[in-house]
């Protein structure tokens, strides 16, 4: 699985002298499902154009299994995309839609018949092949237009943010179809969102992208648990950010006071020194809430309480003015567990549990 | 409604009465009418009038179908001075904009001064009173109509469409053919039906442009009415070209109808 089918080598574009891509590098793995996540104007859909064609870059390289892409046209090129709005031909019935591609390669009748109904069935859309897109629901023409993509059985299938005109709950479902339709054709996927819980829950690697930069790739694990920066933090999922100040490095293990308390911390990989400043950051799952007269944590006061079914989401406002997001999950039998509002409180967290990161000020100046 | 409907009744019930010198319209009721209509010479000036539409048609379409598609993609502050230039001859008369084309057509004209000074040509060329300066004519006045209900089209033919026919490996032609033509085919067939029918009916234009050989069926129309003083001739003549005219705008539904516009159950 991790044999390169397409390499992207030093790729920048610019549009009206803003860089939208800056020279990125890029390898995507044959058979995967490959995220590109990041805020609108990341660059993400820019890339997707560039790998579809419609689009050129000003420099570097596209290769797919070995052929240089630049010189191919969009329609010669071995991918197929599906477009955020579907873009169904609306003068063609779901069948003409599918079929299109396999006509425009002169493929023989029978065949054409055969494979969109097979495609067609494998959407759940063979009842509904001479309907017009226009009588078809938002779910069912998001079908048609991934039907109409892979069918003509694509190296690579780019979808941008193909679910983002969907309702939650629809949306939940294509993403587990989308999967599916993944393993069952062995196709690989490129996929763009801003949507990070889509990112995380579907794919086999996600790239976090920022003004045309990868921040971060790796596993929706990694991305998660393990993120490099301080933006691919915050852009997945909640994160508590305490700064810290290295008082003594022992080994494995260094001290930190953080925010005038003493805490001892695992050390990580990069350089630290004492006298430095660092960022512990805590995801809302990994925060514990304790009561007011517990030895330990940060002082400090419940302001809000918001139920989400399965966990109890608190803020807490720290004595000295910073807010804390903690996400619990029920425990019954814990007679504490309920806080009021207003209740005073001290918040702390497992121990090794925390993620360091060395201080980035240029990501703190953009802090939200 | 009223206004709508009465005249065309007015003219319908006309075409069917006799002619009488002096009240203009008498009874019997009569088929006449219709009969003298398909006389071979009022056939041929029926026949030489669709032709000169015609080509005046085709003519609009060339020239208004790439037009109008570059109006739809040049960005707005182009397409603002474009669909300008476009609306200004509205302000003037029609009748004066011929005028206007027979300055630059005739013998002495604009034109024949211009090639004449520069050497081109020795002796002016005879512009004037041919099929052709009626059908220049015709495409002048006539070309804004072509234009704005291909426009229409074109603003609403999104451009991820071209992109998704390439992607699924249509070239240019092909994508052409498949998709740009049967989405924009409601606008050129509203602009057909804004040209061919008028361009008919446009007797001044014939008038002014094309001396007495090239005759629309308006300046039939007209004559009847005015000159031969024959109302229920003239008002068979019309209602015969409103008949053309209904038989294109089904068409032009049934088109529409089959392409499955958005709202349409």
């Amino acid at each position: 699985m991790s044999q390169t089918l397409l390499s992207v080598r030093g790729i920048s574009k610019h549009y009206a002298g803003k860089a939208v891509l800056r020279s990125l590098d890029l390898d995507i793995f044959d058979g995967e499902f490959l995220t590109l996540l990041g805020p609108s104007g990341c660059g993400k859909t820019t890339l997707l154009r560039l790998l579809a064609g419609f689009e050129r870059a000003d420099s570097g390289s596209l290769t797919l299994a070995g052929q240089d892409l630049s010189p191919v046209p969009p329609e010669r090129r071995p991918l197929n995309t599906v477009f955020q709005q579907y873009a169904l031909f609306p003068h063609m019935t779901v069948f003409g839609n599918v079929a299109y591609g396999l006509k425009m390669e002169k493929r023989p009748k029978d065949e054409i018949h055969q494979r969109v109904t097979d495609v067609l069935r494998m959407v759940q859309l063979d009842q509904l092949a001479d309907r017009k897109p226009h009588q078809l629901s938002g779910g069912q023409q998001q079908r048609v237009a991934i039907a109409r993509a892979v069918v003509k059985r694509p190296r690579l299938l780019l979808l941008d943010e193909p679910l983002s005109a969907l309702d939650y709950k629809l949306r939940r479902q294509m993403q587990l179809e989308l999967k599916r339709l993944q393993r069952e054709l062995g196709i690989t996927f490129v996929f763009v969102t801003h949507d990070q819980e889509e990112a995380l829950s579907m794919s086999d690697r996600v790239a976090v992208m920022r003004d045309g930069v990868i921040q971060q790739l790796g596993t929706p694990r990694e991305i998660y648990e393990r993120p490099e920066n301080l933006f691919t933090a915050r852009f997945v999922g909640e994160t508590n950010l305490f700064p810290a100040r290295v008082t003594a490095v022992n080994g494995e293990r260094i001290a930190v006071d953080i925010r005038g308390l003493p805490r001892d911390l695992r050390k990580r990989e990069f350089p630290i020194e004492v006298g430095q400043q660092v960022n512990v950051l805590l995801r809302p799952e990994d925060i514990r809430v304790l009561a007011a007269d517990a030895d330990h944590g940060f002082a400090g006061k419940v302001i809000e309480r918001n139920y989400k079914g399965s966990t109890l989401d608190s803020l807490i406002r720290l004595d000295d003015g910073n807010l804390v997001l903690a996400s619990e999950f029920f425990d019954e039998d814990d007679p504490a567990f309920d806080y009021r509002l207003g209740e005073p409180v001290k918040v702390s967290w497992v121990d090794g549990w925390e993620w360091l990161l060395p201080m980035d000020e240029e990501a703190d100046a953009i802090q939200a | 409604m009223l206004l709508v409907l009465l005249p065309n009744l007015l003219v319908i019930g006309a075409s069917f009465m006799t002619r009488d010198p002096s009240d203009f319209l008498s009874l019997p009721l009569t088929l006449d009418n219709y009969r003298r209509l398909m006389d071979p010479l009022y056939l041929q000036v029926f026949l030489h009038s669709l032709y000169m539409a015609a080509v005046t048609t085709v003519l609009c379409l060339l020239i208004g179908y790439p037009f109008a598609w570059a109006l739809a993609r040049v960005d707005k502050r182009w397409q603002t001075l474009l669909m300008f230039l476009l609306i200004v001859p509205f302000w003037t008369n029609s009748l004066v904009r011929t005028y206007a084309v027979k300055l630059l057509l005739a013998s002495n004209g604009l034109i024949n001064s211009a090639l004449q000074s520069l050497g081109i040509t020795e002796a002016p060329i005879t512009m004037l009173y041919t099929e052709g300066a009626v059908i220049v004519g015709l495409v002048y006045l006539l070309l804004p109509f072509m234009i704005l209900p291909l426009y229409a089209v074109f603003e609403d033919l999104r451009r991820e469409l071209l992109l998704a026919s390439h992607d699924l490996g249509a070239g240019r032609l092909a994508t052409f053919f498949h998709v740009v033509l049967p989405l924009t085919l409601p606008g050129v067939i509203a602009g057909v039906l804004l040209v061919l029918l008028p361009a008919m009916g446009m007797f001044y234009v014939a008038d002014v442009l094309g001396g007495a050989k090239n005759l629309l069926v308006g300046n039939v129309i007209k004559n009847q009415f005015l000159d031969a003083r024959d109302w229920p001739f003239g008002a068979a003549a019309s209602v015969l070209l409103t008949l053309a005219m209904a038989v294109l705008l089904l068409a032009h539904r049934l088109s529409r109808r089959r392409l499955g516009e958005e709202g349409e159950t």
